[in-house]
């Protein structure tokens, strides 16, 4: 594995082989002290053209953890103010010695794109509405860890709500989950939902109350507050009586059922209930494994072209 | 020109110790344990991924035996080793240490001491655990070929073997192949 661009350029076993590994990184985030030699003189570049705080910082942890050098490129202090092009940028920083480039765009395939310009790794840390692979990894670990479930998710009943249309979240989930062999509904107003969903593996409906009761994951995604500009949504307030988990609805999902978010959340929009008295919820538990998902990630793209002797044990 | 075939590739795997020898050698060193440290109190055993684990747990059960019981952890040491990369990682695998090991005395468990590499990584890895007291290491089988200065506490037997032969350790005896 050279780059981790879409969830599907990955098979279930795949998608099952980094989950694996993620336990090894679980461990070692336990240890009192969390850090392996195992990416030691990998350099590893963040390349955020869009604001972010998790994912991030999440990459950083991660790298660090496996010891690997990690270089924070700040856009708006950068030499892109002058005008300088993205492929002249990512030359250039290529050319001081880069392992691999953690990349996030406004632009669909820019990560792609960035593959042609250099020879180190490129993770996808989120394009466009396009993909976000790694938040449906560590989805997909803190559904498998919290519901026990290490084989697949045959029989899982997923709903994700909210604006399905502009969410690269939604779109890597829905791989992900399906490949796992989860049964998964989109539910939003119409406007929030893709023009067309030919070729989903998906159901859909515009009533969250209708399967609310029978379903395993709740997963509620970010109402971006400029949707309502461009007249998607009537108001906030009408999205959360429609949409929001509220009280009533938390008590009707059932008992062993999670509630999970990407984050960072709106507080009464989409989520109305406090998620902190929610069983549960698993919120928190995605940002820790965020980082070990990220190690897997980085493990598996880094950790195999050390080129050494082979000594037996 | 086809490779020279030796005596040994002539003869195929051959059983150097059997189901009992193994057991005899895993009680002795059990006791020889108990008699370097004095009982087993601040004992730790640790048995590397994946030869050391089950013989871990059959000296856990011995020393359950002749003294107190004591912890016993696995390691995995691969995140850890000078040839990650080369070796995949085993899935299912994940190390376990159930207790701190500062101040304790950890007895490292493997099955085979061959170069030293794996025992190396081991320590390392260790002192993400904590501090240990001190660190000694039990084998079944020591075969030779160090390449670093690294020597077993507990030895089962002294094997002397080429380089490419493979050695490989059960309950169910020792075969080199």
């Amino acid at each position: 594995m050279k780059h981790l661009l879409s969830i599907g350029d990955l098979s279930a076993a795949d998608i099952h082989g980094l989950l694996e590994l993620t336990d090894h990184m679980v461990e070692i985030s336990q240890r009192p002290i969390p850090k392996v030699p195992a990416l030691r003189g990998k350099n590893v570049v963040s390349l955020f053209f869009e604001d972010s705080t998790r994912t991030r910082t999440s990459f950083d942890t991660a790298a660090k953890r496996l010891s690997a050098d990690t270089m924070n490129f700040a856009v708006s202090s950068s030499s892109v103010n002058k005008g300088e092009s993205l492929r002249d940028t990512i030359e250039t920083i290529a050319a001081m010695g880069v392992d691999a480039f953690v990349v996030r765009h406004k632009s669909s395939g820019t990560p792609q794109l960035i593959t042609r310009w250099t020879n180190a790794s490129i993770v996808n840390a989120g394009d466009g509405w396009h993909q976000h692979p790694t938040q449906a990894l560590l989805d997909c670990y803190t559904i498998r860890t919290r519901l026990h479930r290490r084989d697949g998710f045959d029989g899982l009943r997923i709903a994700i709500v909210g604006d399905i249309k502009h969410s690269r979240v939604a779109r890597s989930n829905v791989d992900a989950f399906t490949s796992l062999g989860a049964h998964v509904t989109l539910v939003g107003p119409p406007t929030l939902l893709p023009p067309t969903l030919d070729g989903w593996p998906v159901d859909v409906s515009h009533d969250l109350d209708a399967v609310l009761p029978e379903l395993d994951v709740l997963y509620l995604l970010r109402v971006q507050r400029e949707r309502m500009d461009d007249a998607l949504l009537p108001s906030l307030r009408e999205y959360s009586s429609m949409y929001g988990l509220t009280a009533p609805r938390a008590a009707r999902l059932a008992p062993h059922s999670l509630v999970m978010h990407p984050g960072p959340m709106n507080r009464g929009v989409e989520m109305v209930v406090d998620p902190g008295e929610l069983a549960g919820s698993v919120i928190l538990d995605q940002v820790t494994n965020g980082v070990a998902v990220r190690m897997a990630v980085l493990f598996r793209l880094l950790g195999s072209d050390i080129n050494l002797k082979g000594d037996a044990s | 020109m086809p490779p020279i075939q030796g005596p040994r590739a002539i003869q195929g795997p051959r059983e150097v110790l059997s189901a009992d020898d193994v057991r005899r050698a895993l009680t002795r060193i059990a006791h020889e344990i108990v008699e370097r440290n004095h009982g087993t109190d601040g004992i730790v055993l640790v048995g590397l991924q994946r030869g050391g684990v089950w013989i871990a747990d059959e000296l856990a059960g011995i020393l359950a035996g002749i003294g107190t019981p004591v912890p016993v952890g696995s390691l995995d040491v691969s995140f850890h080793r000078d040839d990650v990369g080369l070796r995949p990682i085993v899935p299912g695998h994940v190390t376990a240490i159930p207790v701190s090991l500062d101040g304790t005395t950890v007895v490292l468990v493997d099955d085979v001491l061959f170069t030293g590499r794996t025992v190396r990584a081991a320590l390392e890895a260790l002192n993400d655990y904590g501090r240990p007291h001190a660190v000694q290491l039990a084998v079944i089988v020591d075969r030779g070929h160090r390449q670093l200065p690294i020597r077993p506490d507990y030895i089962g037997k002294n094997l002397p073997t080429s380089g490419d032969e493979d050695v490989q350790v059960s309950s169910g005896g020792v075969v080199i192949a």
